[in-house]
């Protein structure tokens, strides 16, 4: 009897000592840790990811979320592997931010095979809800067809109708090029060449050169990270802007502007879905998130934090964390966090939400460090990404 | 006017003339290296490094400090070379008598924990450091307008190269020099201090690279990885030159920057790997290099 009453015990103990949850979830968030891509996504897109779970209080709702991160170290071989490894043996269910576009649509396509989520910040190409579009995929914070239509379309209305593009030689420069001519060629503009530069790079200067001697009025920089920064540098060394040629940066984050100063950086147009000073829910996210790393956030680090905020609604609202159960629900529940505010996610797996359209302020009218930017223009959710029915994604019926 | 494969010549002028701004700091790096190699038997990974050390330091000084760019040309090669002094004296000094590959394991690694811990602190996107009010601006030659700094860079370097390559070659000092990398224990028996003159041999090697470091602050972003993207282009550099060779490494060094100016003008796509492709032929037809010596 006694026995008995000291095994029950015991099996009782040890139940209620690991308490069980109803859905259990590992978020690997993968991005470049090391790398030019390190500051925008990095650390910060894990503590993000982090504030994201304490937010939402999944403990209270049943739900026990792991996160674990990974450097792709900007190879799509690297994270393929690493991707599949978290699937097949570590059981992690979906995947958060992944910059660089030829790693993103490694890992769509991983996802897909092994029917996982993938929940797209940190990379740009608009293939991802086009031609390459999945029923697990959600592309969440900008894309290149917003980038092109956002600051190139503000650049040719103000007369810059020929380019130049100075283009980094892989997957995201590629469609940043092909999204922004299209935007230049439809509004009448011409492209009047474009060099394709080594992934990544450090002097910029013959690239610019060849730029500035095909006498186009604006030289566009598909590019990004410390490229863009090394080119914007550059630029203003070489006194390109001073000769009546302007530059049009295509993807700048707030740390680049952080890194080239307001002296270098001052006027520049850029197009983003986050900046922390747009209300009182931005600002005070983002002081949480700048005790934590010391900088303010960028518009991709505020996309893990809401795109996983959604996620876990959605696992919430089915109750399991079945994938194509999950991201159906995603994209029926409407979306609405602090950061982005209201918005929704289309068939195609586009996250949709205001763009804005920025402009670079000069040293006198910025106030602090990361007092950077002035809004110009606001595009609608509704306009500011790519036409359902254009991106041609075998998911819209 | 003529026309070469479609580039008017002015053009071409001015991408040969920032193909000499890349070699110039290409010179300078592989200079130090080929020196290092030369007496110490070490291939100096940690070499990147320390010009990323020198960059950083020259903006640490003048944004906490407040000392700006000419003393940190002077004084940044003096503190990466005094670090470059410690480190050899603490760890690479215990590793002369055992096979290369330990000297490049301990170099590589300590290379790994600087990159990290500045990472750490300052993160990737860079520092910003502007250009001397000296040498701001720009002047037109005609072909290209070339800014001042620009200028100023290839000057420096050539001054620095000749000169290291003078001491070397031509005064007694080198000559002990070149004497200890033959023949180390014949050289103390003539009651010169050899383990002395390698440790500032090194010190030597690595101010350099801060030299470089504090010249590309300027024109290049300056990040824990500025080092780490040069230091591989530049080991290019020295196997094609000849390891340990002086002159050698320096003529590469602008010469590559020379061949990989052109590319990006013909081939951009390929601008990044030209370097290699060329070492790898030169290593099949002479495999100590242009200038080496076959041991």
């Amino acid at each position: 009897m006694k026995l008995k009453t000291i095994l029950l015990g015991s099996i009782a103990a040890a139940v209620f000592a690991a308490p069980a949850y109803a859905v259990d979830i590992k978020i690997g968030v993968m991005n470049d840790r090391s790398g030019i891509y390190a500051d925008i996504a990095g650390e910060g897109s894990v503590v993000a990811a982090r504030m994201a779970v304490e937010d939402f209080d999944a403990e209270s709702k049943d739900i026990n979320v792991e996160i674990v991160s990974a450097d792709h170290q900007n190879k799509p071989d690297v994270g393929s592997t690493i991707a599949r490894q978290w699937y097949d043996t570590e059981n992690v269910d979906v995947i958060v931010d992944v910059p660089t576009s030829s790693v993103a649509l490694a890992i769509n396509d991983i996802t897909r095979e092994s029917d996982k989520v993938f929940l797209n910040s940190g990379a740009a190409t608009s293939d991802l809800t086009g031609s390459a579009c999945s029923p697990n995929t959600i592309h969440w914070t900008y894309d290149t067809w917003q980038l092109a239509n956002g600051t190139g379309r503000a650049v040719v209305e103000n007369g810059g109708d020929s380019w130049f593009f100075v283009t980094a030689d892989y997957a995201f420069g590629h469609a940043l090029e092909r999204d922004t001519s299209a935007v230049v060629e439809g509004a009448g503009g011409t492209i009047v060449g474009t060099v394709r530069t080594p992934f990544p790079g450090t002097d910029f200067s013959s690239f610019l050169l060849q730029a500035q001697s095909s006498g186009a009025k604006v030289i566009g920089l598909a590019n990004a990270g410390g490229d863009t920064i090394n080119s914007i540098k550059q630029a203003s060394e070489f006194g390109i802007t001073q000769g009546g040629q302007s530059l049009a940066g295509l993807l700048v984050f707030i740390n680049d502007i952080h890194a080239l100063g307001l002296d270098v950086a001052q006027g520049l147009l850029l197009t983003s879905s986050f900046y922390w000073d747009l209300n009182d829910q931005t600002r005070e996210w983002s002081a949480r998130f700048e005790e934590e790393t010391g900088k303010k956030p960028s518009m991709v680090q505020a996309g893990v934090y809401s795109s996983i905020l959604h996620y876990l609604k959605a696992v919430e609202a089915v109750g399991d964390k079945t994938s194509q159960d999950v991201v159906a629900k995603m994209k029926e529940l409407p979306t609405d966090d602090p950061l982005f505010g209201k918005g929704e996610i289309r068939a195609d797996g586009r996250k949709i939400h205001d763009s804005y359209l920025f402009r670079v302020k000069t040293p006198e009218e910025s106030k602090g460090p990361w007092d950077y930017y002035e809004t110009v223009s606001t595009t609608p959710a509704a306009q500011a990404f790519r036409p359902l029915e254009d991106g041609g994604c075998s998911l819209v019926e | 006017m003529f026309e070469l494969l479609g580039i008017p010549p002015q053009a071409l002028f001015g991408q040969l003339l920032l193909g000499l701004i890349n070699g110039s700091f290409y010179a300078m790096l592989s200079l130090g290296l080929a020196i290092i190699f030369g007496l110490l038997n070490i291939i100096n990974f940690t070499h990147g490094a320390q010009y990323m050390l020198g960059a950083f330091v020259a903006w640490m000084l003048l944004n906490y400090l407040g000392i700006g760019y000419w003393w940190a040309l002077l004084l940044v090669p003096i503190a990466v070379g005094a670090t470059g002094i410690i480190i050899e004296r603490l760890l690479i000094s215990r590793l002369y008598h055992l096979d290369h590959l330990y000297g490049l394991l301990l170099t590589f690694g300590l290379a790994l924990i600087m990159q990290g811990l500045l990472r750490n602190e300052y993160g990737i996107s860079g520092l910003p450091y502007g250009i001397p009010a000296e040498l701001a601006g720009g002047t037109n030659l005609g072909f290209m307008f070339l800014p001042n700094y620009r200028g100023w860079v290839v000057i420096a370097s050539l001054i620095v190269c000749l000169g290291t390559w003078f001491v070397i070659e031509k005064t007694r000092l080198g000559a002990y020099l070149r004497a200890a990398t033959e023949n180390p224990t014949l050289v103390g028996a003539f009651g010169i201090n050899v383990p002395l003159m390698i440790t500032l041999t090194y010190g030597f090697g690595v101010a350099l690279a801060g030299f470089a470091g504090v010249l590309a602050a300027p024109i290049y972003s300056v990040n824990p990885n500025m080092g780490a993207d040069l230091i591989i282009v530049v080991f290019a550099v020295v196997v094609i030159g000849g390891m340990g060779s002086i002159l050698g490494s320096v003529l590469t060094g602008f010469g590559l920057g020379l061949v990989e100016g052109l590319t990006r003008v013909f081939y951009p796509e390929g601008s990044a790997v030209v370097i290699f492709v060329i070492m790898a032929i030169v290593l099949m037809i002479k495999p100590a290099g242009l200038f080496g010596r076959t041991a």
